[in-house]
């Protein structure tokens, strides 16, 4: 098997197609995603972000161009996009007011139920996805409506995760949390990705919480692909990234200001600790230097 | 009276089907606001802060205590319309707020309402349009705008009705970074140039540290109240209430632990990037 799991080539969707108010929401995209990467998606409000993913499982059909799954292009056979939907787990933007159910275990029950499986797998996989995303089984029997915010968010994280996709997909899984919901979305993200060595797709308007967790950046602007580098490849590119209505973390600013001034430090610093050990570092020499 | 809106020993909670009160948001809550502050409040989810935002201007009232806005009791049916003559609310989704197909008519569905002239309404949408950088796009339609422009448009929609405060529950938690930066950029001119007194509800620290007065609530109570740098030096209980301090804010400390002679409350990486220099050219 290719190490690469999700391929587009020449990929293009316009809406209204054929009539004078149409427009690409994306164009012409070429990326191909390796196994196990954590891809974190970011771009400028319209720039074709959703629009992308959506067509990751086939929600969306192309206009033209091809999007290939495990090298099968997925819009082969009409039949197979069914199987493509649960091949490719998306969960969408607030996604705690799509839960319906009156238990937490229906709820990501929903999901596999769909898929076919045995009740006992079923239930095998609830608690599964309810561990990664730490929810104590208590909650099992609880309405999902009694839950606070940040777990209604888990929880219905959980019902795509309990899935099993192949590549899992989140649109803003942040969006609105306060900052210990965000720590703890942002982790539990991560750790799926290592126990389970999926490949996890995550848009975010957040350059810090990408920068936290993703192995790779794909960068959309007015519909088309920017950049899709390393993390440290696409944050190099500041002045792009601002006039394309981004941003670079507030750490890695700190750096090229400092770099700028004179000093001699890295700016691929992305994270807390990252930040303090360079200018531990810069402190030092200096002390040294001066001694 | 110098406070503009003062909540009064207020206790609220939403009611259920039954239309009893469960469990109290807030109780015995007193706070207050100066007449052209702009205060930042900051909480976890379900702390009680949109439910202050909404107490603000008559939307929801207390169960027992009083909120005052200009003086004016919110309780006081008759002085509704007064009170949101004077406090304006900007939503987190700006796709929730917007009526109207174009936005100048979107702007002026507030004055409309509040049976203005409509010369004088004319000139408010286009006065308030320039305000929030969105004159040139008064023909165009609100869904074709960016996140940012949308919610610049219900910010003007809220200052043509000319209130003399502003809230805002999270008006940037669905935005990207530059409709962040408009918006930021939007509320403090309101504020500075026009003496607008604002309430900006948030999750993000950098955000509030660009407010003269910080609020923060756990559990529907005040726990820390006073100017950024103040507010911000009390790491550890901010982290107990599921909070967090700026990244410049966090580095600084940790550099002073280290044994850097260097100011533990910078606020922006600038200011701290100004604090390394000067520590480093000292030596």
């Amino acid at each position: 098997m290719s190490n690469i799991v999700l391929e587009t080539k020449d990929l293009s969707f316009l809406y209204s197609k054929g009539t004078t108010s149409q427009v690409a929401a994306i164009n012409d995209i070429n990326v191909q995603i390796e196994r196990g990467e954590l891809v974190g998606v970011i771009g400028h409000t319209g720039s074709g972000k959703s629009t992308l993913i959506e067509h990751f499982n086939g929600i969306l059909k192309p206009t033209s161009g091809s999007v290939f799954l495990d090298g099968n292009n997925i819009w082969q056979d009409k039949k197979g996009i069914r199987s493509v939907r649960f091949r490719v787990g998306v969960c969408f933007q607030y996604p705690e007011y799509q839960l319906f159910e009156d238990t937490v275990e229906k709820d990501v029950a929903f999901g596999p139920k769909n898929m076919g499986l045995s009740p006992k797998e079923i239930d095998l996989r609830v608690r599964e996805a309810l561990s990664f995303v730490g929810i104590d089984e208590s909650y099992l029997e609880k309405s999902p409506f009694d839950l606070s915010g940040g777990e209604k968010r888990r929880v219905a994280i959980a019902g795509v995760m309990a899935m099993q996709p192949e590549v899992l997909v989140l649109d803003e899984p942040c969006a609105g949390l306060d900052p210990r919901g965000r720590d703890t979305v942002l982790s539990l993200i991560k750790s799926y990705k290592e126990k389970t060595g999926s490949t996890v797709i995550v848009v975010s308007h957040s350059m810090e919480d990408i920068s936290r967790i993703a192995t790779r950046i794909l960068v959309m602007n007015e519909s088309r692909l920017a950049y899709y580098d390393t993390v440290k490849g696409v944050f190099s590119h500041a002045d792009e990234l601002y006039s394309m209505g981004l941003d670079i973390p507030q750490y890695t600013r700190l750096f090229l200001l400092l770099k700028e001034a004179g000093y001699d430090v890295d700016t691929d610093i992305y994270t807390f600790e990252e930040a303090k050990r360079e200018l531990l570092r810069l402190f030092g020499r200096r002390c040294r230097n001066a001694e | 009276m110098s406070s503009y809106i003062e909540f009064k020993n207020v206790t609220f909670g939403y009611q259920n089907e039954e239309g009893a009160v469960e469990k109290n948001v807030i109780e015995s809550f007193d706070f207050s606001v100066e007449k052209g502050s702009f205060v930042a409040v900051l909480g976890h989810n379900g702390c009680g802060k949109s439910t202050i935002a909404k107490l603000c201007n008559g939307i929801e009232v207390p169960v027992s205590g009083k909120v005052y806005v200009d003086s004016l009791d919110t309780s006081d049916e008759e002085k509704l319309l007064d009170i949101r003559r004077r406090v304006g609310i900007v939503f987190q989704n700006p796709d929730n707020q917007i009526v109207a197909t174009i936005v100048e008519d979107d702007v002026a569905f507030g004055p409309e309402n509040l049976g203005i002239d409509p010369k004088e309404i004319r000139r408010r949408v286009d006065e308030a349009l320039k305000n929030v950088g969105m004159y040139e796009f008064r023909q165009s339609e609100p869904h074709k705008l960016s996140g940012g422009q949308k919610q610049r448009v219900a910010i003007a929609g809220i200052i043509a009705m000319q209130p003399e405060c502003i809230v805002l529950d999270e008006p940037t938690a669905m935005l990207d970074p530059r409709g962040r930066r408009e918006v930021m950029k939007t509320v403090r001119r309101l504020n500075r140039e026009f003496g607008i007194t604002v309430i900006f509800i948030t999750h993000y620290m950098d955000e509030a540290a660009l407010a003269d007065r910080v609020v923060v609530m756990d559990k529907g109570r005040i726990i820390l109240d006073g100017a950024p740098k103040k507010v911000f030096s009390n790491a550890k209980i901010l982290r107990e209430a599921g909070l967090d301090v700026p990244q410049a804010t966090e580095l600084s400390i940790a550099l002073s632990e280290a044994g850097i002679l260097i100011p533990e409350d910078a606020l922006s990486m600038d200011e701290l990037f100004e604090n390394i220099k000067t520590v480093l050219e000292d030596k």
